[in-house]
């Protein structure tokens, strides 16, 4: 007898079912469906130039990589500074890819566009070869606590790196050349749209609560039936998997690939976004994502004092709000509009009393 | 058939031997204590019966099935749950998140169903939605259900950890001291907690208590260890006049 | 095998390990006590070469080696102090991802405060020691490697005999221990924090002084790679473990000399983050370290 039936008759469940069971995520879908109409349009009216749709596409690169990051440091709570080894893995391997399939396919396939098709084959084997990855460093690595797990995943990335530098078929340090440039604001968008909206899903199933659960307390989560073991590879692979994607989205946008964009500092910038943003929070972490990418932009003005601003404001930030911008809550954009809502129609209701007065 | 039953469980640390030769028995529905002067190795015997450590000698089934090299998340699936001293909760999270979290096994989803949303998900899902919010109004908690763990008075926080254990659906339930730090009109409150859970939920109740009130109150017998060995067992009128409790406590 | 050669590949493993051992002296006394990486510790090894450098290029009479270093290191000691002051001690009590992102986030502003000072480019280190090598039999060792080992074991020993046998040293070890019970027995917890930074510090421009010297050459990423190893190295000895970053710090210079001189010099990195890792799964505490099992 399950636990349900000592407290509950099935004629109650069913009344309960019935009050619990809506969906509220069509909201949200229909501000980013908005957001989207409005980014394209400025694009292709030509408001936006190719500088700015260019930083656009770098945006969302770093939305893919912090919130990916976020589900092995936000949510399962482990120190990861190697995450710019796993968006290497990704990026070579889409790039190889996409190389090779530039000549095969030439056609659009019926109605999808063969940008697309290489992309999502790219992309798929980039998720492969960067999950894999994350499997065979996370399993023993896993194993490790707090500092040791961060160094251990630092001397990985550092080793990516390494090799390849030193592989041919990499093309070493002088970098990867003529990679298809097949990257567009919409595949970039929606495929963010896709990997948020994932990782958004995931974390609201047991699944996620279990991940969370050991971010907590390992040994209650162990104390309540949680596989702690399988669970932490679980959010481990996924983070390194969708990382690989990023990877292959900021591949097909350069066109060019060189091992020192994927050193140390470039796993320090995605953990500083999912820190700043708030440790676990996603819609922190895209905001995060946003500003840490185009603040760099805006004080291009400053130029030589621009990484000296940045790393500055990055420690004050830290000694001012040590959980981030977010916290570990999130921003709802269906509770944003309801209020806003609400405040229209409080001040609609005043004019209307007011009217009344006169 | 008894639904805890350990014989002879051994621990040595290094030269140390924290549990010696400790047998118990705890029958369907039945309510034991396990008392004894600090350091007399009570949490032991827990950390042993839910695996977290690996006995030197000695066997342990619950209900029937053998723990031997389980892990302890394994264990809770054969039938047994804990609370801990210190308490343990998911702090960051919800109280409602906290139950649902240890429903986690009751549920069968997989990860493709959590993304699509499938019917079984929703079903599962509202299903323990169900659990968690009924368990909590057992325990007087179902207006804090959005709150954070954290943010729960003390007293709530240690029956907040009592219904988590709950959801994972046991038949013995292990509560390590779960007065340990309250007043005494919260600790009354517990002990009818503890009575309720126990009849409403027909589980065994195991639990380590100092407060002699709780213990001499509420269980049908009582199990005295000192240095890891068993000196006493019986009821707690047996108890109360036994000399070597007394001894034990008071020193000699 | 060529002996000789063998030779000079063990005196350069120990020249290349003392340099690592230094550095990895102040990572590893800084997690000891605050249970920080101080990723800003690779950079003030830098800024100790860049004042070595300052003092001998602007003054004019050749001032004596020793004076250089000693004045180096005490600003080195300086900086490290106010470090601590301005941007960790704050953060003492926050979670410990906040404390290491502002580690990090130092680290980056002392590079990028470097890089507008003296510029990005390299800066042509002066002959400080002279060049002339000391002749061993066949084996010619230069001057500055004499001085680079010889001098770096002194310190190591006078820091053995300082941490053990002075009160302060005692002080030192009772707050990594327990900074509470330090507390209560009238130990001076900022002190002794400042004095462990200040200390770290002074020997991480020691590392660093060297390591210009030998390469001849300061430039403001000279802390990156150089500091990552000495980590490293902290790490293999067992972090919070001062004669573990020793035997770390050597063993690594042993280990990136020997695959430089007969493996692949392409490769080296990648074997040294390969011990790394490897130390990690089957000693996670280092050579020296203890475990330590959480109490449920």
């Amino acid at each position: 007898m399950g636990i349900l039936e000592r407290m509950m008759s099935k004629s109650e469940q069913k009344k309960v079912y019935k009050k619990l069971s809506k969906s509220s995520i069509i909201v949200n879908l229909s501000v980013i469906f908005v957001i989207f109409i409005v980014l394209n349009t400025l694009i292709n009216t030509g408001v936006l130039n190719r500088y700015y749709s260019t930083i656009l596409v770098l945006i969302l690169v770093a939305i893919i990589m912090s919130t990916s990051l976020n589900i092995g440091t936000g949510f399962l709570g482990q120190l990861i500074l190697g995450h710019a080894g796993f968006m290497a893995i990704g990026a070579y391997t889409a790039a190889l890819i996409g190389i090779a399939l530039n000549d095969v396919i030439v056609n659009d396939f019926l109605f999808i566009s063969r940008n697309l098709i290489i992309f999502v084959i790219a992309g798929s084997g980039a998720m492969f070869t960067a999950s894999i990855a994350g499997l065979l460093v996370g399993t023993p690595a896993l194993r490790l606590r707090g500092d040791y797990l961060g160094i251990m995943t630092l001397g990985f990335g550092e080793i990516v790196r390494v090799i390849i530098t030193n592989l041919e078929i990499t093309n070493g340090a002088q970098g990867l050349m003529g990679i298809p440039r097949l990257m567009t604001f919409p595949i970039a968008f929606w495929t963010t749209v896709i990997v948020v909206l994932i990782i958004y899903l995931f974390m609201s199933s047991r699944h996620g609560r279990a991940i969370l659960s050991i971010r907590e307390d390992e040994i209650a989560s162990e104390s309540v039936g949680i596989n702690i073991t399988k669970y932490k590879i679980m959010g481990f692979v996924l983070a390194s998997l969708f990382g690989g994607l990023g990877g292959a989205v900021f591949a097909f946008q350069g066109g060019f690939l060189a091992p020192v964009s994927f050193g140390f500092i470039k796993s320090v910038e995605i953990f500083v976004i999912v820190v700043l943003g708030g440790m676990g929070s996603i819609s922190g972490a895209i905001i995060a994502a946003i500003i840490l990418t185009f603040l760099p932009e805006l004080l291009r003005e400053f130029d030589q004092y621009r990484l000296l601003l940045y790393s500055g404001l990055l420690v004050v930030t830290m000694l001012f709000r040590p959980q981030g911008l977010m916290g570990t809550k999130e921003l709802d954009p269906k509770k944003q509009i309801r209020k806003v809502y609400r405040f229209i129609k409080k001040i609609i209701k005043k004019d209307i009393n007011k009217g009344s007065d006169l | 058939m008894a639904i805890l039953e350990v014989n002879d469980l051994t621990i040595k640390f290094g030269g140390l031997t924290a549990v010696d030769n400790f047998n118990i028995k705890v029958e369907d529905n039945e309510l034991v204590g396990l008392i004894g002067p600090n350091g007399a190795g009570k949490t032991t015997v827990f950390n042993l019966l839910t695996g977290v450590y690996e006995p030197t000698d000695g066997t342990i089934f619950i209900d029937g099935k053998n723990t031997k090299g389980k892990k302890p998340s394994q264990i809770v699936m054969l039938g047994s749950s804990r609370t801990f001293q210190n308490i343990r909760l998911f702090k960051e999270m919800s109280v409602l998140d906290n139950i649902k979290v240890a429903y986690h096994n009751e549920m069968t989803y997989n990860l493709l169903s959590s993304i699509i949303k499938n019917k079984k998900f929703k079903e599962e899902e509202a299903r323990a939605n169900m659990v968690a919010i009924e368990l909590l109004s057992v325990f007087g908690l179902e207006g804090y259900k959005e709150e954070l763990a954290k943010n729960l008075p003390y007293g709530k926080q240690r029956k907040l950890e009592i219904a988590r254990a709950l959801a994972t659906n046991p038949k013995l339930l292990l509560l390590d001291e779960p007065a340990a730090g309250m007043n005494p009109q919260e600790t009354e409150e517990l002990m009818d907690t503890i009575k309720l859970v126990k009849d409403r939920f027909k589980v065994s109740v195991l639990l380590i208590e100092h407060d002699m009130k709780l213990v001499m109150g509420i269980c049908e017998r009582i199990v005295v260890i000192d240095y890891g060995k068993i000196i006493a067992k019986g009821s707690p009128q047996e108890i109360r006049k036994n000399k070597d409790v007394i001894k034990a406590y008071l020193g000699e | 095998m060529d002996v000789e050669l063998f030779i000079k590949q063990i005196i350069n493993s120990l020249n290349t390990g003392s340099i690592y051992a230094l550095v990895a002296i102040g990572y590893t006394m800084v997690y000891g006590i605050i249970r920080l990486i101080n990723f800003a510790h690779g950079e003030i090894m830098m800024f100790g070469a860049y004042f070595a450098f300052i003092i001998a290029t602007s003054i004019p009479v050749g001032l004596p080696f020793f004076v250089i270093v000693l004045v180096s290191m005490a600003l080195a000691a300086l900086m490290g102090i106010l470090t601590e002051k301005i941007a960790y001690k704050k953060l003492r009590t926050a979670p410990r991802i906040s404390a290491l992102i502002t580690a990090i986030g130092m680290s980056l502003f002392l590079q990028n405060l470097a890089q507008l000072i003296f510029g990005a480019n390299p800066k042509v280190m002066p002959q400080v020691i002279s060049n002339e090598p000391i002749m061993f039999g066949n084996i010619a060792v230069p001057q500055v490697m004499m001085y680079t080992i010889s001098m770096s074991i002194g310190i190591m020993i006078l820091l053995t005999l300082f941490v053990k046998k002075t009160r302060a040293g005692k002080a030192m070890r009772a707050v990594s221990q327990d900074k509470e019970a330090a507390m209560l027995m009238g130990i001076n917890i900022n002190g002794i924090i400042s004095l462990t930074f200040a200390i770290g510090s002074a020997l991480g421009a020691l590392g660093g002084i060297f390591y210009s010297i030998a390469y001849s050459q300061v430039y403001p990423t000279l802390g990156v790679m150089t500091g990552l190893k000495a980590f490293i190295a902290a790490v293999f000895g067992g972090i919070g473990n001062i004669g573990g970053a020793m035997i770390g710090g050597y063993a690594i210079g042993f280990i990136e000399t020997m695959t430089k001189g007969y493996i692949s010099s392409r490769w080296s990195d990648a074997i040294v983050f390969g011990v790394l890792i490897l130390i990690l799964l089957f000693k996670p505490s280092g050579i020296l370290g203890k475990n330590v099992k959480e109490k449920v």
